[in-house]
């Protein structure tokens, strides 16, 4: 990925950083305002990611596809199948108690994660799907291409900022802390809770589906083994929890706090050119440390670098 | 057809004591213990070490048990118990972390690599109906049914085991007759763990051993436990039955790599027709 030298690196990290920053978003709404709990993130993101690989890319005889249609086609597709997927899982689970939306959403993932590994004329199984367009990517060199792009990354980001931070201080969003802080309440008050729930759970899914079709545009290939599902979904709640759940700066700042952690610990272990077995444990050891740093700060500072900012009247 | 019922049955045994040990935290502690999966994983794999000792297999199996007791009783006092107060969620997301943190470490000591107890190739026996079955997988049915009926004795019989059924029945009443609930906790870490262990070596012998193995098996679990109703190990039984013959019937008609989505697609007909489950009291709606 070292192309441009280091302000390339630069870039393709804050392009990652980004996506990361936008699926932190999406669990947000989800998570820190309203406490839905989703641990099928990594799901909404492959649906997200396949669905518009496949609306965009020409025809090929591995994946199902050849409809060639414009990125910004793809990303909303990406979007609307993803929301789709999380109300079919909203309908059996936003009625009950929140732990079995947990496990709804674990199983969702694992479901999707095994139809695209295993449905060949839809995904081209574990060989993935590559040659995904990105926009203007014939026309630019690498260089501009990836600034071009971290722009969009930037302004969907900044856009479901805007949206979500919006949302927060509207009459909807302070229907979802109630439902948070005491859903009998939220109930009392003459709020149709379920509603509201899934209203949420779509709203956070449908951004997750857009985070998964930038990454599948930006990188230009996807296979099942990109979102190895409990990883990627456990890092995007540690980026919200260390960033401060409820809070919208503290996701973002989260999202590129843990990213640059976790990549450059990748490139650290890369560059020590361990053996196939030591590299695997020296993984292993990265996933361990940033498990430790989640039970530390649940236990030592709950509310993150930025905890929510609590007002008492709107 | 006759093959998939028995394959069914084999599979059922090891899901039943996972998720009976999963049923009886998740009733006590009223969390969904998502590192259940992994404490399996620890168990199966202390066993592989102990195996190597050339210890008898009786004795590995007792100590690999105990061994992923205290592992549980561990990681119940460093990180679940000053978390209680903070809600079942943060228990959760903290379990999840557990998780990780003991899928890795069993990554780190013994390695990413496949490991088997024994290199040794079975012969089956043939059975009436053209049935066949391995010794191991005799075994295999054979100590999950003596592990359940010795629960079942504890649970009935002992004044330990009547003060767990109460406590998953009502935690407030259990406390005001005078039911110590820090030792209740105890106990169900250290039974729920030694029963986890008992299912990862069952497990391992039955397929092999894979720092994933745990993980990987942990929705068919949790949709036992869903099935029989949280906090109720006669329903986890009937539920680990029940989601071990439909994964492996389910072959007949489609693809074997769709076995977990078979019980994540139960589960959900569970939630939609009666989320308290077949053996589920009264509803435990939000």
């Amino acid at each position: 990925m070292v192309i441009g030298g280091l302000e390339g690196y630069l870039i393709v990290f804050l392009v990652m950083s980004g996506i990361f920053a936008i699926l932190t978003l999406g669990l947000n709404l989800q998570w820190g305002i309203t406490g839905l709990f989703n641990i099928g993130i990594a799901g909404f993101f492959a649906v997200g990611a396949y669905t518009s690989a496949i609306i965009t890319t020409v025809q090929s005889p591995d994946h199902l596809g050849g409809y060639g249609m414009p990125f910004i086609t793809g990303i909303l597709g990406a979007g609307a199948l993803s929301g789709m997927i999380a109300w079919l899982v909203g309908i059996p689970t936003l009625r009950l108690k929140g732990d079995y939306l947990a496990i709804a959403t674990i199983g969702i993932a694992e479901t999707i994660r095994l139809i695209f590994t295993n449905e060949s004329w839809l995904s081209n199984g574990t060989r993935g799907i590559t040659g995904i367009p990105g926009p203007l990517r014939e026309v630019l060199p690498h260089y501009y291409y990836n600034l071009f792009y971290l722009l969009i990354t930037a302004a969907f980001a900044g856009l479901a900022f805007l949206f979500i931070e919006r949302a927060l201080h509207s009459p909807w969003g302070r229907v979802l802390r109630t439902i948070r802080e005491d859903e009998m309440m939220a109930a009392a008050t003459g709020k149709d809770v379920f509603h509201f729930k899934m209203q949420c759970l779509v709203t956070g899914a449908v951004i997750m589906g857009v985070a998964g079709g930038l990454y599948a545009h930006f990188i230009g290939f996807i296979s099942p083994e990109v979102f190895k599902p409990m990883q990627f979904t456990f890092l995007i709640w540690v980026m919200l929890i260390v960033g401060g759940a409820g809070n919208n700066k503290g996701a973002v700042l989260g999202a590129v706090a843990v990213w640059g952690l976790w990549t450059g610990t990748e490139f650290l272990i890369d560059a020590l050119e361990l053996s196939t077995d030591y590299q695997t444990k020296a993984g292993a050891l990265r996933i361990i440390t940033i498990s430790i740093a989640l039970e530390l700060i649940l236990l030592l500072r709950p509310e993150g670098l930025l905890g929510e900012t609590k007002k008492t009247f709107d | 057809m006759e093959q998939l019922i028995v394959n069914g049955i084999i599979t059922g045994s090891i899901i039943v004591l996972g998720a009976t040990g999963l049923t009886l935290t998740y009733g006590i502690l009223r969390f969904a213990n998502f590192a259940h999966g992994d404490l399996m994983t620890l168990g199966a794999y202390a066993a592989l070490t102990l195996a190597g000792m050339n210890l008898p297999f009786g004795v590995v199996f007792v100590i690999a048990m105990a061994f992923t007791a205290a592992a549980g009783i561990l990681l119940d006092t460093v990180l679940y118990r000053p978390l209680r107060k903070r809600g079942s969620i943060v228990l959760l997301i903290s379990s999840i972390g557990a998780a990780l943190l003991l899928r890795n470490l069993v990554l780190i000591i013994w390695g990413p690599r496949m490991r088997y107890y024994s290199q040794d190739i079975q012969i089956a026996y043939m059975m009436p109906f053209g049935i066949r079955i391995k010794p191991d997988e005799l075994l295999i049915i054979g100590i999950a049914a003596a592990l359940i009926v010795l629960v079942h004795i504890f649970l009935k019989k002992t004044r330990m085991g009547k003060a767990m059924r109460a406590t998953a029945d009502n935690a407030e009443l259990a406390q005001i007759a005078g039911i110590d609930t820090d030792r209740v906790v105890m106990w169900t870490w250290g039974i729920g763990c030694a029963l986890a262990a008992a299912a990862g070596i069952l497990l391992g012998m039955e397929v092999q051993l894979r720092p994933q193995m745990g993980w990987d098996i942990l929705l068919p679990l949790f949709a036992a436990v869903i099935l029989g109703g949280i906090g109720r190990p006669y329903g986890a039984m009937a539920g680990g039955i029940i989601i071990g013959l439909s994964q492996e019937i389910s072959t007949a008609f489609i693809s074997t790599a769709y076995k977990p989505a078979v019980s994540f697609a139960v589960l959900i007909l569970v939630l939609l027709i009666r989320p308290s489950g077949i053996f589920g009291g009264e509803g435990r709606w939000s």
